[in-house]
């Protein structure tokens, strides 16, 4: 910074009136480089403005009004951080409000000192072991053992309590969803706050800019110096540079997310043959995912089931009787009792004569369900179910959100590179518990002497291209 | 280092051309034209910045399409055995014609894709060849028929069983049943219940590749028309009379098996067999052998009464070639010493009778010859075939069915069959496809594929193979033997007659499913080896080889099956095969005449075009048996200087298929019958003519500019000094490190070398030190696995198995002529071959056979440049390879010193998301349909267009292999995981492993059994490779080709 500024002094001082372009050019993005790193920096920036010389004062102004644009662009980015963090780290055993795999967040912090929250949430084992008896109420109560996330900061955890402590069920009051009240509103209204100071401070800028501009006319017509020819702001070499850095960039930060999305299906939920109910099924009559789905712990696919296997019940239940409502994203209702007819057709059960409908030669005419494909994998990519069911011992929530609750299915993950690779990292193998680790005899001496607490799946190469690209 | 010259290719002889090919190696011109006014435009940067916006803008239209919606369509009823994503494998049996193999069909969700070696056989013990792994595109072929032809028309089984049944009840005449050797009890069973059913059907065996000459010769010296069981792995001395046993002989996967097993050299055991191999042209075989001699074809017949006398009597031979006289006596006394074993590859009754007559002498037959299990690979004999010609051409012949063979093609004279087929009023074929034969009968009821198939194979007697389905057939076709048993009115189907048959042999049905299950029925005991009184008249035998008449011509002529294409048939439409270079003379998608490098010179083909980095090649006219075909030459060292040979196998009808159409030429007309057998030499007149046609040849794509890549020893030399080789790259690299044993202190407790000793690992020590000291990167450690390979340079025969095996597994492209002539072949595996000695003299050739893959080096080249990180390196030793993140800058390929990453140049196989961006050039296209594509392999990528790819130790199957014992909970077991081309290869040259499990064969192998013998090609560059090989060991005591005399060697050539 300091180099820089120097050197721009020194050319100015040499009585240049104009850089040339390559240099302006070339100065913008240095300085805009800096800025990006070490914004603070800029006003310290300004009290030299003074003695630089017109050009490079415009040039500085212009990084002034850039500053600020992008410290906008970085507190909304911080203020969605606790939300992310949550559904892709908690969401799959913890909501909010409900207890679920885990208990209901809200008000965690409240319940408990923030130092034990981060020692829990970064290794629970320990914490167990400690013999705390916070933790052996939640062990007895959800009989289970919460995943370490090690890899969590302190400011992430705190982010995360924000938003579940601000968390909102959705739906829940309808009437107020426009209304924002409480801590939510404070902090939208935080945003605009930074927003109007934003465009006050702008404004500023540009009045100061326009003052100092006609005090130095004004200046150099008394003291006969020349003025240079005044040109219309939309001709001004700084404001077009100024314009289309910032349409680069903004295009830019658009087509890059845009194109990283491409292929993405996040949320997709596409409207089935047949309105089969995950709620009904897995979550209200609690039928194992893997009586269906019995390919994930053998094979790479899930596999979906064939009609036969939904005819193992089917052929008793052939109304539905539940008394929770089958609505669709879009709200329509669902009949159940008309949807298991459906399945009677693909299968070729005659539901009357309680038997198969079969051909000529014995063969019973059933034609197989084309549903839609909501989880897909590019071509280029290896995803083995079994893997991470059978070993990983990972849960199907983890991927695939809350199923248990969802009458349609959406695709809960984003299913892309980053939130692999994310896992991969902070998840740790079942060292200890499967012999086949037993030849990693390097981390095992670290367990024992106590250099290492555990072994995560990037540890044993988990994250190495080849492990899901071939 | 003490190094052979190695050349692989004429032109490296010559040092000022070879020079120029190397420093010139891209001599194309770039594809658009500098010199004019392209740079000097008006406007060029506009133009660019057009093109840039238009490709940008075309580029996001494009992109930008809308996610397609993808279905999941589960069975109706899953099947109780079929897990989708997990494959099945169930053993069967590879059979064509009399070429057995027991497999085992590996499925996924119900289609075969990929063909195993089953290594509970003892016959092939889990070896295959190119064509078993081949053999499983073919399933797929396009042009296999779809129903049942009548008259050139689609027609129904019903119609078809009606009309043969009333051409069967008016017949008038003979009527015959022709096939090739067939294996299967069971059909034979068929068979002969379709006889007790029409009497006068009768059942001619023909071999197109004929072995009657063998067959008869065995009536006349043991009484037995059969073929014996060989024993290559208990012969101390094999001397082979142009049988190419390893490649195309009798049952080569068999024989390569026993015969790297009695060739495993180390240095706790310093035995080998001895090979001699007497040849006309240059095989496989020949290039494996430890003493080679060329000889004309007509001199076969002297060579093997002069090895006769000289065993007998100890009379020297009297030949015009040293090296032959030589070979023979020292043979000969070889021979006496017992365990020896004499082969011949002629078809010819009084040279097999002498070739018997030594075997009786030197006492083979009950040692290295078991007469108590013969062999029934091959049944024909040729004067049935020819007296069933004349028979249907003196219109005595009312119907033939034809199994298995296509006379029109294969005959010697196709044309006569032709016609005496227009006689026979009901022809009928079971040919798979519109074959030449089959196009010429009236009716064509297509047999099943054999992977559609239930059925069986006695390869020897007593061993029995079962062979079943890995899918339901995919046409209507029907298997042969139903068709006989429909129109002999049997109730049953074969499928049932099969299954009662076996469960009534074992004796229940539970024993039955347990063999189907193993795939194969052995004894329990093997019968011990038994020989045979030798009956036959040796002296008659000799008289009439002496007065046969020496061919006629300025040549001699030899036909010969190549490794991959074989006889013809199926393999001809195979583009796995096609493509796949042949092993000697690198050549892929084409027949040729192979001539020496001297025959090259005098036919006025100047070092342009006799070397093989120019691939135009000259055309000359080969005249023999009154027919003329033009070929392009192709030189192959190691030829008799007289000798011309051709491949069989070429020159297909179109509507065998787009792969074997308009390839080379048929050479089965240039077959002889001399009365008794075919056979595949004939006199020849050559001539030049002005022609030139493009040749694909393979092996100078790549060059290593003449660096030390292989080690070769004789067997006398390791013997004195097995520590050479280690001591050689000691002096190479072990300057990096002070060996613990030569720090002060310690001098004299060197370590023995393959002593393995914990606290001084003799071996580690310098390959370690140069790892840690030979790089200023730092050294990364393998925490947990660590893969490694070793490849035996002594067991690789070159075969090709694993090039074929490895294409099947990875989904590797197949590219067409065209581009194999622009070097841009994509097989991950390659066969490198090399020559040695002086191309003038063939007798003093030796060849090496060098497979070359991806050696994941752990410091790689190519992963330091790619500006991507699309080919990082894996904490297992894998140099990986990310296709989507490749942006194909082809910088890794440039930098590899190994030459085995290949770009993808074309969109091959349709895996591009552009439409219409396939490549064709209609011979290879029939890969991209989508009946082919269900060979592909589903846990490998398709590549696209634009993208470089290469071996990946066959990750896939690695990573299978890890998740078993995860999901086990138990460690890796050694050989749970194996590469496919290891799997693939019929001689174990190939071992792959865990270096760092201690226990590994692999670890036991690098740092104990065969330290002495293990090599890293171009180790000197630190490139760390995970591939390590075995040097090549000759049981010779004649080292050619030595640096002193390679200056001689050049001027004396060209």
């Amino acid at each position: 910074m300091v180099q820089f500024i120097i050197l721009s002094e020194t050319r100015a001082q040499r009585g240049k009136y104009f850089l040339k372009k390559g240099v302006q050019v070339l100065s913008l993005c240095c300085s805009f480089a800096l800025a990006l790193s070490k914004g603070k920096l800029i006003l310290n920036f300004i009290p030299v403005l003074e003695s630089v010389k017109p050009m490079f004062r415009k040039i500085a102004s212009g990084i002034f009004s850039l500053v600020f644009a992008l410290l906008f662009c970085n507190l909304t980015a911080v203020a969605q951080d606790g939300k992310a963090l949550f559904n892709s780290n908690c969401a799959a055993c913890h909501n909010p409000i409900k207890d679920a795999t885990g208990p209901a967040l809200q008000g965690v912090d409240q319940r408990r000192e923030k130092d034990w929250i981060y020692k829990w949430i970064k290794n629970p084992s320990a914490v167990i072991a400690a013999g705390d008896p916070h933790a052996k109420e939640l062990v007895d109560k959800y009989k289970i053992v919460m995943t370490a996330f090690p890899n969590l900061t302190h400011e992430e955890i705190d982010a995360i309590i924000k938003y579940v402590d601000d968390y909102k069920a959705p739906g829940a009051e309808p009437a107020a969803a426009g209304q924002p009240a409480g801590e939510p509103a404070a902090a939208e209204s935080n945003g605009w706050l930074y927003t109007f100071i934003t465009v006050i401070l702008l404004a500023l800028v540009i009045v100061l800019w326009r003052a100092n501009y006609g005090l130095r006319r004004v200046a150099n017509e008394k003291e006969g110096l020349p003025n240079e020819k005044e040109v219309p702001f939309y001709r001004n070499k700084v404001v077009i540079a100024i314009v289309v850095i910032l349409v680069f960039i903004f295009c830019g930060y658009w087509l890059t997310n845009g194109a990283i999305e491409l292929g993405r299906q996040q949320n997709y939920q596409p409207e089935q043959p047949i309105f089969y109910s995950h709620k009904v099924h897995a979550g209200v009559n609690q039928i194992n995912c893997l009586y269906c789905h019995s390919g994930a712990e053998k094979s790479r696919q899930a596999m979906v089931p064939s009609p036969n296997v939904c005819m193992n019940c089917h052929k008793q239940i052939n109304e539905y009787t539940g008394k929770e409502k089958l609505v669709s994203a879009e709200g329509k209702e669902f009949d159940g009792t008309a949807e298991i007819q459906k399945l009677y057709k693909y299968a070729g059960w005659d539901p009357a004569k309680k038997e198969y409908i079969r051909d000529a030669n014995g063969n019973i005419k059933d034609q197989p369900i084309a549903w839609t494909k909501i989880h897909n994998l590019p071509d280029h990519v290896y995803f083995n179910h079994s893997q991470h069911v059978k070993v990983g011992q990972v849960q199907c929530q983890r991927c695939h959100g809350d199923i248990q609750n969802m009458d349609e299915v959406y695709q809960f993950a984003p299913l892309s590179m980053g939130w692999c690779i994310n896992c991969h990292r902070q998840t740790e193998v079942k060292f200890a518990d499967n012999n086949y680790y037993s030849i990693f005899e390097k981390y095992h001496e670290e367990i024992k002497s106590g250099k290492r607490t555990g072994v995560t799946v990037n540890d044993v190469g988990g994250t190495e291209c080849a492990k899901c690209h071939y | 280092m003490s190094q052979k010259q190695y050349w692989k290719g004429l032109e490296e002889l010559n040092k000022p051309a070879q020079q120029e090919v190397a420093t010139d190696e891209f001599n194309e011109d770039l594809p658009f034209d500098l010199s004019g006014n392209l740079l000097d435009a008006t406007t060029p940067r506009r133009d660019f910045l057009k093109y840039l916006g238009f490709s940008t803008a075309a580029a996001m239209l494009a992109a930008s399409c809308e996610m397609p919606v993808r279905k999941v369509i589960p069975y109706a009823i899953k099947p109780d055995d079929i897990t989708p994503g997990v494959p099945n494998f169930y053993a069967s049996t590879f059979v064509d014609n009399g070429d057995y193999c027991a497999i085992v069909i590996k499925t996924r969700d119900g289609r075969p894709i990929k063909i195993e070696g089953n290594e509970k056989s003892s016959i092939t013990r889990g070896g295959t060849s190119a064509r078993v792994q081949a053999s499983v595109l073919s399933l797929y072929d396009k042009a296999r028929l779809r129903q049942p032809f009548s008259e050139g028309h689609e027609a129904t089984f019903a119609a078809i069983d009606k009309a043969i049944a009333e051409g069967m009840s008016g017949l008038s005449g003979q009527a015959y049943l022709l096939t090739g050797s067939i294996l299967s009890p069971t059909t034979k069973e068929v068979i002969s219940q379709f006889i007790a059913k029409f009497p006068t059907v009768k059942h001619v065996v023909y071999d197109p590749i004929s072995y009657s000459g063998m067959l008869q010769a065995n009536e006349v010296s043991y009484g037995k028309r059969s073929l014996p069981s060989y024993q290559f792995d208990q012969a101390q001395t094999i001397f082979s009379l142009g049988a190419d046993f390893l490649g195309t002989w009798l049952s080569p996967i068999e024989f390569a098996k026993q015969y790297s097993a009695g060739r495993r050299i180390g240095v706790k055991n310093l035995k080998m067999s001895k090979h001699y191999q007497v040849e006309s042209i240059h095989t496989i075989t020949g290039a494996k052998a430890d003493e080679r001699a060329v000889c004309k074809p007509s001199e076969m017949g002297a060579v093997a009464i002069a090895l006769y006398n000289a065993v007998t009597t100890g009379a020297a031979p009297n030949f015009g070639s040293k090296k032959l006289n030589e070979t023979i006596a020292k043979a000969a006394s070889d021979l006496k010493k017992g365990n020896g074993l004499v082969v011949c590859g002629a078809n010819d009754v009084n040279l097999q009778t002498v070739v018997n007559a030594i075997n009786d002498k030197i006492g083979a037959n009950g040692t290295t010859i078991n007469w108590s299990i013969s062999s029934n690979y091959k049944q024909g004999i040729d004067s049935d075939m020819v007296n069933l010609v004349n028979a249907m051409n003196s219109g005595q012949v009312g119907a033939l069915f034809i199994h298995g063979v296509n006379p029109v093609y294969e005959y010697f004279q196709g044309a006569k069959f032709a016609d005496g087929l227009k006689k026979v009023k009901l022809t009928v074929s079971f040919a798979d496809r519109m074959d030449e034969t089959a196009q010429q009968c009236k009716f064509v009821v297509p047999d099943n594929h054999y992977l559609e198939s239930w059925g069986d194979a006695e390869p020897k007697t007593g061993y029995i193979s079962l062979m079943q389905p890995g899918i339901a057939p995919i046409f209507k076709t029907r298997a042969f033997q139903d068709s006989l048993l429909t129109w002999a009115g049997a109730t049953t189907t074969y499928g049932q007659f099969w299954n009662q048959f076996w469960s009534s042999k074992l004796g229940s049905q539970e024993n039955f499913d347990r063999s189907l299950q193993e795939g194969i029925i052995e004894l329990a005991i093997a019968p011990s080896a038994s020989g045979a009184t030798f009956t036959g008249n040796v002296a008659n035998a000799i008289n009439a080889l002496q007065s046969s008449k020496p061919a006629s011509g300025n040549k001699e002529l030899v036909l010969y099956e190549k490794v991959s294409i074989g006889r013809g048939a199926w393999m001809s439409n195979n583009p796995w095969l096609q493509e796949m270079p042949d092993p000697i003379t690198r050549g892929t998608w084409d027949n040729y005449a192979c001539v020496s490098p001297k025959t090259a010179f005098e036919l006025g083909a100047e070092l342009t075009s006799i070397n093989e980095v120019d691939y135009k090649k000259h055309v000359i006219k080969i005249t023999a048996n009154g027919i003329t075909i033009e070929l392009p030459i192709v030189t192959v060292p190691g030829m008799h200087n007289d000798v011309i040979a051709i491949a069989v196998g070429y020159g297909r009808d179109e509507k065998v298929g787009r792969a074997a159409a308009k390839t080379g030429k048929n050479a089965y007309p240039f077959q002889v019958w001399n009365g008794l057998t075919f056979d595949l030499y004939s006199g020849a007149n050559i001539e030049k003519t002005n022609d030139f046609y493009d040749i694909a040849l393979t092996q100078t794509h790549n060059s290593y500019e003449g660096r030390a890549i292989i080690h070769e020893f004789s067997l006398e030399e390791f013997s004195k000094n097995p520590e050479e080789l280690y001591r050689d790259r000691e002096e190479e690299i072990g300057h990096y490190t002070t060996l613990p044993w030569k720090k002060e202190g310690y001098e004299g407790n060197e370590p023995k070398l393959g002593e393995y000793v914990a606290a001084v690992p003799a071996t580690d020590a310098l390959e370690e030190g140069f790892r840690e000291n030979g790089t200023l990167y730092p050294n990364y450690e393998s925490p947990g696995i660590h893969w490694g390979m070793s490849i035996d340079l002594t067991a690789c025969i070159g075969c090709g198995a694993c090039v074929i095996g490895c294409q099947a597994e990875n989904n590797v492209s197949v590219v067409g002529k065209t581009h194999v002539l622009k070097a841009q072949e994509m097989h991950w595996m390659r066969i490198d071959r090399y020559f040695t000695g002086m191309p003038n003299d063939p007798d003093t050739i030796q060849t090496v056979f060098q497979p070359m893959l991806c050696q994941h080096c752990d410091n790689a080249p190519c992963e330091n440049v790619c500006p991507v990180a699309a080919t990082p390196h894996s904490s297992e030793g894998l140099n990986m390879m990310t296709y989507n993140r490749c942006i194909g800058t082809k910088y890794c390929a440039n930098n590899c010193p190994y030459k085995v990453r290949h770009f993808n140049w074309m969109d091959w196989n349709g895996a591009d998301c552009f439409q219409d961006n396939l490549y064709e050039d209609g011979r290879r296209d029939d890969m991209n349909d989508d009946l082919t594509r269900m060979v592909l392999n589903p846990d490998v990528t398709v590549r696209s267009r634009g993208v470089m790819e290469k071996c990946t130790f066959c990750v896939q199957r690695l990573q299978d292999a890890k998740l078993h014992a995860k999901k086990e909970g138990r460690p890796l077991q050694d050989g749970e995981a194996k590469t496919a081309c290891q799997q693939a290869c019929p001689t174990d040259a190939i071992l792959f492993g865990n270096v760092n499990d201690r226990t590994s064969a692999i670890y036991k192998l690098r740092a104990q059994e065969q330290v002495h013998r293990k090599f890293y090609v171009l180790e000197q560059l630190h490139t760390l490779p995970n591939v390590n090989y075995l040097s090549l060991i000759r049981n010779t005591d004649v080292i050619v080709g030595g640096n002193e005399k390679l200056d001689g060697m050049m001027n004396d050539h060209i």
